[in-house]
């Protein structure tokens, strides 16, 4: 056979096995969205459960996971950052940075089940925590912890060095230029990460099975020790274990599709940023 | 002084910085020791309740039987002695509700005084016997003797072929239809989602036009992006019904419906690693091939895959690893029968999905509690085993670059 017939038929098989993969997000998003568009509305979004979760809203879940959110973000925003900084700035090339990069890469694939059990028996069980959106928070907060860290590794690593060293040219420490230089050119980026991992916690249920999730509590949380409901876990509920499957089914459509439009709006927002970003560096 | 303090305030941000450059490492010891701690206890103890003990006849050879054995004897599944090891003798189940079938009410006592008596009676009368007592029946001069149970070991855990950890009298803790469900789930999902992932990440990287491929990037990023348990719902409204329909089963939960779902999830990892490691196949490799006369794909096939193979390694293992630790969708769509799978069209049950589903029933320190923390080891081991592979496969690869 001609060797450009086979690359013509190579080439297709390719093209065709790619459009599989596109095909399967169109029919995902498509089956949610176009089930679950006629369930959202402004009562749906702001109204307490009812009739056994088969009617009124999702009021306490879209709460809890915003709750769940920040009590992670919080913990996680800061430390992860500060370790990213250490990583690429501070830490001398040698074993411990090998040490603590491959540590990170671990907790990064340690499985979400597991952080489960280990925020389980740390904060709930350990520090007393109890079923509580502290214990949630930082469970969750774990999980993105390594995902917080690579982004900002990755944000740093973008920054190039003639800035650094611009700046110890003009006689700053190295603690002033990564305050003053360093930091202000990377906080897009790391802030397009964030934005991307706060997709990522809203979603996560296995970590919060045993931490937070309440079943059913038609009321807001008032403090940290509080249960919530989490909008994955409700749709998880709804779906496999509600009190009636069938008559719940539109609520568990409306759910979902919540739940998705979080991460593709923060897909798109991260998205948006990075372009905008890009235009922006390449003016300079 | 303002030197001072400046110089304090830079060992100070720097001390924070070294104590959160070390936060993921010690989260992980953390969670070795948690796991491990919580999980340990199990091994060497009774899987029996605390309290009630097995007694057999005095001429019983039989000593001891280990908890899968005497689960099958108390569901009549083993009806022989000879089974276990003892003589040719049909068993026969006695529990403390059936003393009344031998005594009546009075000859027990109001306040069961005689029962210890008859139950010794019961015991000595019937060589076939195997009893379950509670221990505060037992009276000194007992005519029967105590059967001993085995103590949960490490190869019974792991080999063990049932898994009924609340059963009565005896919990019943194998894990290897938990360990082959897990792997033969994820096992078909990599079959299914590697061709598949190779050759988005083959034609992104080297075919597709910058256009196509600012269109697919996004699209993977939102496949990686999409929570698992909306996988896991799609999976239980769209694909379950579908395979039901498709291979006239019973029942859609099947490890094929897990498999298929966790493929999908597993394609935005594999592509993404791939094309990297595609990307790194140096110019100058290419236009030789292409300078030699071979064709686009001709480099693609003969060049740049062997090139980029241990790259595309790592993807692959990264994908299993992400497959055997997902827990929400493979929860909703596999049916979770934790039975030894021998067909795809099977309901499995997997590690994660066993710990997810049971261990809200459990009583924290019980042994059910333990066994499902012993499994979350199990898996982190699994995870950990897979991530070394890949850095040891990377590392590799940047010193052949280099």
């Amino acid at each position: 056979m001609n060797k450009r017939i086979k690359q013509q038929i190579a080439f297709w098989v390719l093209r065709i096995m790619s459009s599989l993969v596109v095909l399967f997000l169109v029919l995902i998003l498509g089956f949610i969205i176009t089930k679950g568009i006629g369930v959202i509305s402004w009562k749906f979004l702001t109204t307490m459960p009812e009739n056994g979760m088969t009617e009124g809203g999702i009021y306490p879940a879209i709460v809890g996971t915003f709750c769940l959110v920040g009590g992670s973000m919080l913990f996680a925003f800061p430390i992860g950052v500060m370790s990213g900084i250490f990583i690429h700035e501070y830490a001398p090339n040698g074993f411990f940075k090998r040490f603590v990069q491959l540590m990170t890469n671990n907790l990064a694939g340690v499985p979400s089940i597991v952080f489960g059990l280990f925020g389980m028996s740390l904060f709930v069980n350990k520090l007393h925590f109890g079923d509580s959106i502290l214990a949630g928070s930082l469970t969750l907060g774990l999980l993105v912890l390594p995902v917080v860290i690579r982004v900002t590794e990755e944000a740093l690593k973008s920054v190039s060095d003639s800035f650094r060293l611009a700046s110890y040219g003009l006689g700053a420490n190295k603690l002033q230029t990564i305050w003053r230089v360093v930091l202000p050119i990377a906080t897009p980026n790391i802030i397009t990460g964030l934005i991307l991992s706060i997709g990522r916690v809203s979603g996560e249920t296995a970590p919060i099975l045993f931490t937070v999730a309440a079943y059913y509590l038609p009321k807001l949380p008032t403090s940290i020790y509080d249960q919530v409901m989490a909008l994955p876990y409700h749709l998880y509920v709804l779906s496999t274990s509600g009190t009636d499957i069938k008559a719940s089914r539109d609520m568990a459509y409306g759910t979902a599709l919540v739940l998705v439009m979080i991460v593709l709006l923060a897909n798109l927002l991260a998205n948006a940023l990075r372009k905008y970003l890009g235009k922006k560096v390449k003016m300079n | 002084m303002k030197k001072i303090l400046s110089y304090l305030f830079n060992r100070f941000i720097t001390i924070l910085l070294y104590i959160s450059g070390s936060i993921t490492s010690i989260i992980v010891i953390l969670i070795v020791i948690f796991l491990f701690s919580e999980g340990s206890g199990l091994f060497g103890k009774k899987p029996t309740e605390e309290g009630s003990i097995m007694a057999v006849n005095k001429t019983n050879k039989v000593k001891h039987l280990n908890a899968e054995q005497i689960k099958l004897i108390f569901d009549g599944e083993i009806t022989n002695w000879k089974t276990v090891g003892g003589k040719n003798d049909s068993i026969i189940l006695f529990r403390m509700d059936n003393i009344t079938d031998y005594y009546t009410e009075e000859q027990i006592g109001e306040n069961f005084e005689n029962l210890p008596k008859c139950i010794s009676q019961v015991v000595d009368s019937m060589p076939g016997i195997i009893a379950l007592v509670n221990k505060k029946y037992i009276a000194k001069d007992f005519a029967g003797k105590e059967l001993k149970i085995d103590k949960i070991t490490v190869t019974d855990f792991l080999f063990g072929k049932l898994w009924f950890p609340t059963a009565q009298p005896v919990a019943v803790m194998g894990a290897l239809p938990l360990l082959l469900g897990t792997f033969w789930v994820s096992i078909f999902a990599i079959l299914f989602a590697l061709p598949l992932g190779l050759a988005t990440a083959i034609y992104m990287a080297e075919v597709a036009h910058p256009t196509v491929r600012n269109i697919l990037k996004p699209v993977i990023e939102l496949l990686a992006g999409i929570p698992s348990v909306v996988y896991g719902f799609f999976g239980l409204i769209v694909v379950v019904p579908l395979i039901q329909s498709v291979f006239n089963l019973p029942v859609g939960e099947t490890a094929f419906a897990g498999s298929i779902v966790l493929g999908i999830m597993a394609l935005p990892t594999i592509i993404t690693i791939s094309e990297d490691a595609i990307r790194t196949t140096p110019r100058s490799m290419k236009e030789a091939s292409l300078a030699l006369g071979a064709t686009q794909w001709q480099t693609i096939f003969r060049v740049i895959i062997p090139y980029s193979s241990s790259g595309i390694t790592a993807g692959a293992i990264l994908g299993i690893g992400r497959a055997i630790g997902e827990t929400m969708a493979v929860l909703m769509v596999t049916g979770n029968a934790a039975v030894i799978p021998h067909s795809l069209l099977q309901p499995v049950r997997t590690i994660p999905a066993t710990i997810a589903a049971e261990l809200g029933e459990t009583s924290q320190g019980g042994l059910h509690y333990q066994a499902l923390f012993t499994l979350g080891c199990i898996l982190f081991l699994i995870t950990l085993i897979v991530n070394l592979a890949v850095e040891f496969i990377s590392r590799k690869r940047k010193r052949v670059e280099a």
